[in-house]
């Protein structure tokens, strides 16, 4: 992708498709042309615009971490005009992608120390990036939580990874559903995320936390953490806008002056705290 | 550079005219249909027509089509083609007859078309684009040039503005490089200036407002929700405001025509409900009054705070494009005034 042509999408190749749940989809992708793929960097916590052609763009972050290298990866929940087209996609075909688009998560900055990561539901794939990106490096952090809940034991989505996490010794998994989306054999929490939070959250000494999810669960996770000692500065979130350009100019997701898709989509509460409520 | 002065009788614009269709230019001019006068691809200075206040469109459809093909693309066997869009066969043009406060207004698409990544397309056409303005001989109650830094002499964007001396004469004033090549290129028309007293030739617009009021009134009127739906009570959400406007730059893009088709950039609004809902049912701008207060301060505090350029010439187009008679002059008053 030339510069001076923004809106001028690469062609990326369907490696694999995942059901996550009956609706979400995982997408492994791969560059058609080689070149590209290996030109290609981009870091923890851009995002992208995909298109089926025919059918249009959406907006979703970049699912995998950029230690893993060779493919890029995106999970979507089936539910507008192009995803609904993009979930009807078999590997070997073809869609296009612009990115990275956005600002990061600066693990840069959190060398020592301790991390914990809140998701909830389909807002899990932002920080499946991060997380993967901070196993890849684990020697450079210290301790690692994540608390990760959904309506239902059938909206958990990669199954495999939470497995596979769960098994770590070097990371504190916690995954809960919603009361009532319990199957008989489930052995994580019932409860709400923030609920959960509150009873099994690290020290907030030395810690950075990362919180993504629905509008409604950031809303109450926030006071949790600020009780729990988290100063706003070391809250970090992900804001999800409806985007159509990626590159600040289409109008359409600025929360305030600022744009999700170049000031954020990575916010810290203190960012927040002095933003208007539109998101 | 220095602006000149020079001089071109009527006859002689004719000749321009035909000199510029010569050399394959397209002009772009308001030309009276029906009732309405609009920006059209004319051939004759006789089928322009400069006795109108103002066009109902504006001509930022000269950089910024209301539909534009980004590129086109063909899909088979599961193997997708891109055709890009060709800038370099988008041909010269020259913008005739556009009104000092729509000269201005190609700044403001400047800056976002151009703000941190340019947009190709956008510059290509820019950088083909001639701009003639004629300075307004008559206002209407709906101009606020004047509250926002213009006036209806004023030259900023013009490469070349004519003012009507009205003696079958118009003065010329050659502001920038590209204008003096025109001048250049038309050998013999222009001669120079007999005066360059304009002023008596020029519609009065009395200042509305102190535009340096709103930005800091704004910024504090955000979270009065009571402020805004009083605002916007007859709103309907129409849209028309950001369609007439010359700096409105707000877009979608769609693809159309099936696998073997183009992808679209459309002109949209924040006024409609549509352009921030999100796929789960939430929207971050549910209300319309929510929406009129995105356009004025994307217009007003925004847009100077993060591209250093009004987003707003004070053309009045939206207010005589209002199907319920909102008046954005009254409204900004009203801000300017607003106690915060």
């Amino acid at each position: 992708m030339s510069e001076a042509d923004i809106f001028k999408p690469y062609l990326l190749k369907i490696d694999q498709v995942i059901d996550e749940t009956p609706d979400v989809k995982t997408l492994r992708l791969v560059f058609v042309d080689e070149q590209e793929g290996r030109d290609f960097t981009f870091r923890t916590g851009q995002f992208a615009e995909y298109s089926v052609f025919g059918e249009g763009e959406c907006t979703f972050c970049i699912a995998s971490p950029p230690t893993r290298k060779g493919y890029i990866e995106c999970t979507f929940r089936k539910a507008g005009r192009v995803t609904t087209a993009l979930a009807g996609l078999e590997p070997g075909e073809t869609i296009g992608f612009r990115g990275p688009y956005g600002n990061i998560f600066p693990i840069h900055e959190w060398g020592k120390k301790n991390l914990l990561f809140i998701a909830g539901g389909i807002a899990l794939p932002p920080m499946r990036s991060l997380i993967c990106n901070v196993l890849d490096l684990r020697k450079s952090f210290n301790d690692v939580t994540i608390i990760y809940g959904a309506r239902s034991v059938a909206d958990l989505v990669y199954k495999s990874e939470l497995a596979e996490w769960a098994e770590r010794p070097d990371v504190k998994l916690v995954t809960t559903v919603d009361p009532g989306g319990e199957t008989p054999d489930w052995k994580g929490q019932i409860g709400f995320v923030p609920t959960v939070l509150d009873k099994s959250a690290p020290s907030s000494r030395d810690t950075v936390a990362v919180v993504c999810g629905p509008p409604v669960m950031i809303k109450f996770t926030f006071p949790v953490l600020v009780k729990l000692g988290f100063a706003p500065e070391s809250i970090f979130t992900t804001l999800e806008n409806r985007m159509k350009c990626g590159v600040g100019k289409c109008g359409r997701c600025n929360v305030g002056k600022y744009f999700v898709c170049k000031d954020g989509p990575v916010f810290t509460f203190a960012q927040l705290q002095e933003m208007p409520q539109e998101y | 550079m220095e602006t000149e002065n020079k001089s071109i009788r009527r006859d002689a614009l004719e000749k321009l005219f035909s000199q510029w269709l010569a050399a394959g230019k397209r002009i772009l001019a308001p030309k009276k249909i029906a009732d309405k006068t609009d920006f059209a691809w004319i051939r004759t200075l006789d089928e322009v027509n400069l006795d109108q206040v103002q066009t109902v469109q504006s001509p930022k459809t000269a950089i910024f089509p209301r539909v534009e093909e980004l590129f086109s693309f063909k899909s088979s066997d599961g193997l997708v083609q891109i055709r890009d869009r060709d800038a370099a066969a988008l041909g010269e043009i020259v913008v005739f007859g556009l009104r000092p406060c729509d000269a201005a207004a190609f700044a403001a698409l400047k800056a976002i078309f151009t703000w941190d990544c340019p947009d190709r397309l956008f510059s290509a056409r820019l950088e083909k684009m001639t701009v003639i303005g004629v300075a307004c001989a008559r206002a209407d109650e709906y101009c606020f040039c004047t509250s926002l830094g213009g006036d209806p002499g004023a030259t900023a964007g013009s490469d070349i503005l004519l003012t009507d001396m009205e003696n079958g004469q118009f003065l010329a004033e050659i502001v920038s490089e590209r204008g003096r090549q025109a001048v250049q290129t038309a050998s013999g028309l222009f001669a120079p200036a007999a005066t360059r007293e304009k002023e008596s030739h020029l519609a009065k617009v009395e200042p509305g407002f102190n535009a340096k009021a709103i930005a800091p009134v704004l910024a504090s009127l955000f979270d009065d929700a009571a402020f805004w739906e009083e605002q916007s009570r007859r709103c309907v959400g129409c849209g028309a405001c950001a369609y007439v406007c010359p700096t409105c730059a707000c877009f979608d893009i769609q693809d159309e025509g099936g696998s073997s088709g183009k992808r679209l950039r459309c002109w949209d609004s924040c006024g409609f409900q549509l352009f921030t809902l999100h796929t789960s049912g939430h929207n971050p701008r549910p209300l319309q009054s929510q929406r009129w207060r995105q356009r004025l301060m994307h217009k007003f505090a925004y847009m100077p705070e993060r591209q250093q350029v009004l987003g707003c010439v004070g053309c009045g187009r939206c207010s005589r494009a209002c199907p319920v008679d909102m008046n954005i002059l009254e409204h900004l008053r009203a801000i300017a005034e607003a106690k915060p």
